[in-house]
C-alpha cells in the first residue's frame, strides 16, 4: 500500500482519457468505465506482476480478461499508461481503421488484449480456461476477471461459474463490478440478481465483499486477501461495490451514462472535476 | 476405373478417436474437452492415457468452447468433443466471439452430424452446421467421409494454426480410402476420373458418389468423382479443371442445399464459370426419426438419389 499516493494521482488521468475518448466520437460507455477506475488502477500499477512487452500466451505473468467488453475506455486508458501502447493511440478510438475497437478484440492486435469481449458473459469461461493452461504449463502465476453485474443474466456464467467450482479451480480471481445499473435502469428493475453472495457461495466459491470499491486501498485489500487464498482448491470472487460513473458529478447515481457521450460543456465540466496529472494524450 | 474397395465399414467418429489418441502421444500441447459424450466422441483412450490433459465440463457446451479459447492463451491446442448440434448452433455466438474473432487455435470435433445420427431424430440432427460454420471468417470447415479420412483429418488439424470445425458422423460406414490418396486441408480428391460429368461430395455421400458412378457406367456415361473434404477453403482450382472438362455437375452431402457443399460450389461457378449444377443433399427441412438407411432413402441422399440428379443435370449441357 506504500505506493496508494501515486496510484490516487493516476486515476483522475484516466477520467479524463475515457470522457475525452467517448466525447471525440460521440460514443462508447463512460458510466460504467469511470466505476472500475479505481480497479484497473490498483489492478495494473500495483497488484498485478506483468510484461508490458506483450505476448500473447502470457507465460509467467499474471493475465487480466475483461468480460464486459463495452467498458473498453478504462481497459484501453490503463494499458495505454502503463505502457502496451502510445498514449496518442487513445485518439483512434472507435475510429476506422483503429485497434482500438468500440470493444476490445485481438483481431487487430491491440498489445495488452486476450481475447474479445462484447457479447456478454463469455469472459469467465475464457480466463477459467487460461487458468487451467497455466496449471497445466506449471505456472505460478495468476488469472484476473473482470465482469458486470447485469452480465450476471447470462447463463453462461452459471455454467463457468458451476466449472470453476467443482473442479477446484483456484489460481483465479474474479470480480464482479456490483454498480446495480444496467441499460434499461436498475438491475433490480430490469431482472433482479439475488443475493449474489450467495449464490457464488452454493456453486463452491470463495467471496470477499468490497464495499468501497472505488477506493484504491480498499480494492488492493481485496486482491491481496483473495491471493492469499489462492491455491486452496477454491476460485476467489471479490463482489465489488462501485458507483457507476464515479468521479464525474453529473454522471453518477445514474444509469443514463451507460453508454451515452457527453457533449461539450459537459466534457468540461468532466474534465474541470479531474485535473490533469499525467498529460492528456 | 479405380475401384475402391470397402476395408470394412466403420464409423467415422472412431477415426477421430484413433486420431486423437495418436496425438496425445505424439503432440504434448493437444488437450481435449468434453461435454458429457466421452463414448460417443470415442475419447476414452486418450483420457486413460492423458488424464491431465482431459476437461469434463459436463452438459456445458458454450462454457466449453470458453474454456476452449482460454486453453490455446498458453500454447495449448484443444479438441472439442460433442455433437454436431450441440458443437455449433447451440454455441454460435460464444464460438463466434471467443474463438472465430479471436482467432483461437481451437479445434470444434463434432460428430453425430446429419441424418444417419438415426433414431434420436430432429433435435439432435443438424443439417445446418456446415453453413453456420462457413459464414465465420477464419474458419476452416472439414466433413470427413471415412475412417480413415477423419483419422488423417484429426491429425492434420494439429499441426494447422487456426480454429478448425471437423465434422464426421455416427454410423458404420464403408472405409474405402488409402493412405496413397493423401489428406491436405484445402486440397480436394480426384477419386476416379471421367469426361461426361463430375460428382463431388462430401462426408458420408462421397462412398454413394462411387457407387453412383458405377451405376452411371452401366449407361454408358463416364463420371469424374471427387471427394471435397475441406468445404472451405475450397480448393476452387480443382472444381474448375473437372467442370470445364465435364461440362456438368452434381454435388453431394448430408447438409441442407442452403449453407451446404453444393452451394459453396454454386457461388464459385456462378463467379467463373456458369455450369449446369444439382444439388444431392436435404431440401430446406428437418430430420425425424428412423434408421440411417430409412432416412438417406427417405431424404435423397444416396447413391439412386445422385444417379437421378446426374440423369437431370446431363440434360442440361
Amino acid at each position: 500500500m506504500a505506493h496508494t499516493p501515486s496510484l490516487e494521482k493516476i486515476v483522475p488521468q484516466i477520467r479524463r482519457d475515457i470522457v475525452r475518448m467517448v466525447h471525440k466520437v460521440n460514443s462508447g460507455h463512460p458510466g460504467g468505465s469511470l466505476g472500475c477506475a479505481e480497479y484497473f488502477v490498483a489492478l495494473y500499477f500495483e497488484v498485478m506482476e506483468h510484461s508490458k512487452s506483450f505476448s500473447m500466451d502470457g507465460r509467467n505473468e499474471d493475465l487480466f480478461f475483461l468480460s464486459n467488453g463495452h467498458i473498453s475506455p478504462v481497459f484501453y486508458s490503463t494499458l495505454a499508461r502503463s505502457g502496451y501502447f502510445p498514449v496518442e493511440e487513445l485518439n483512434s478510438f472507435r475510429l476506422i481503421d483503429s485497434r482500438l475497437q468500440g470493444h476490445p478484440t485481438t483481431h487487430e492486435g491491440l498489445p495488452g488484449v486476450r481475447v474479445a469481449s462484447g457479447s456478454l458473459g463469455q469472459g469467465l469461461s475464457v480466463a477459467i480456461g487460461a487458468a487451467l493452461s497455466k496449471k497445466l504449463n506449471k505456472d505460478p502465476k495468476t488469472i484476473y476477471l473482470l465482469m458486470g453485474d447485469g452480465e450476471l443474466q447470462e447463463g453462461q456464467n452459471w455454467e463457468a461459474l458451476m466449472y470453476a467450482g467443482a473442479k477446484g479451480v483456484d489460481n483465479l480471481i474474479a470480480t464482479v463490478d456490483l454498480n446495480g445499473k444496467q441499460i434499461d435502469g436498475s438491475t433490480d428493475e430490469v431482472l433482479p440478481l439475488g443475493d449474489v453472495r450467495q449464490k457464488f457461495e452454493a456453486f463452491g466459491w470463495e467471496v470477499i465483499e468490497l464495499t468501497e470499491g472505488n477506493s484504491i486501498p480498499q480494492i488492493i485489500a481485496a486482491l491481496s486477501q483473495a491471493k492469499a487464498q489462492l491455491g486452496k482448491q477454491k476460485p476467489q470472487a471479490i463482489l465489488m461495490h462501485t458507483e457507476m460513473g464515479n468521479g464525474v458529478s453529473f454522471m453518477m447515481h445514474t444509469h443514463a451514462w451507460h453508454g451515452k457521450a457527453p457533449n461539450d460543456e459537459q466534457l468540461a465540466v468532466a474534465l474541470s472535476e479531474n485535473k490533469e496529472t499525467l498529460g492528456d494524450y | 476405373m479405380k475401384e475402391y474397395i470397402n476395408q470394412g465399414s466403420n464409423d467415422t467418429r472412431s477415426g477421430f478417436g484413433e486420431g486423437l489418441t495418436e496425438l496425445g502421444r505424439t503432440n504434448p500441447h493437444v488437450v481435449a474437452l468434453c461435454a458429457d459424450l466421452i463414448g460417443s466422441l470415442k475419447m476414452q483412450t486418450f483420457i486413460d492415457e492423458n488424464p491431465t490433459r482431459f476437461f469434463q465440463v459436463g452438459i456445458a457446451e458454450a462454457n466449453m468452447m470458453g474454456l476452449a479459447a482460454g486453453l490455446t492463451i498458453g500454447g495449448k491446442i484443444p479438441f472439442t468433443g460433442t455433437f454436431a448440434n450441440f458443437s455449433t448452433g447451440r454455441v454460435y455466438d460464444q464460438i463466434r466471439q471467443s474463438i472465430a474473432y479471436s482467432v483461437k487455435n481451437v479445434k470444434i470435433c463434432a460428430s453425430h452430424a446429419g441424418v444417419t445420427l438415426g433414431e434420436d431424430g430432429a433435435t439432435h440432427q443438424i443439417l445446418e452446421d456446415i453453413g453456420l460454420m462457413k459464414m465465420l471468417p477464419g474458419m476452416t470447415v472439414i466433413n470427413t467421409c471415412d475412417f480413415n479420412q477423419t483419422k488423417a483429418a484429426t491429425l492434420a488439424i494439429a499441426d494447422y494454426q487456426g480454429p478448425v470445425y471437423l465434422r464426421f458422423g455416427r454410423p458404420k460406414v464403408p472405409n474405402f480410402t488409402t493412405p496413397e490418396l493423401g489428406f491436405e486441408i484445402g486440397k480436394g480428391i480426384v477419386l476416379q476420373e471421367g469426361n461426361d460429368i463430375s460428382l463431388i461430395a462430401t462426408g458420408h455421400l462421397v462412398w454413394e458418389a462411387l457407387e453412383a458412378a458405377k451405376e452411371l457406367k452401366n449407361q454408358s456415361i463416364d463420371a469424374e468423382v471427387i471427394n471435397i473434404h475441406t468445404i472451405k477453403p475450397l480448393d476452387e482450382e480443382l472444381i474448375l479443371r473437372s467442370v470445364q472438362k465435364t461440362g456438368c455437375l452434381v454435388t453431394a452431402e448430408e447438409h441442407n442445399y442452403l449453407g451446404g457443399l453444393g452451394e459453396s460450389i454454386a457461388g464459385l461457378l456462378a463467379r467463373k464459370a456458369p455450369t449446369p449444377i444439382e444439388f444431392v443433399a436435404t431440401d430446406d427441412c428437418f430430420g425425424e426419426s428412423g434408421t440411417p438407411a430409412q432416412l438417406m432413402q427417405k431424404y435423397g441422399l444416396n447413391k439412386e438419389a445422385i444417379v437421378k440428379k446426374a440423369l437431370q443435370v446431363l440434360k442440361r449441357k
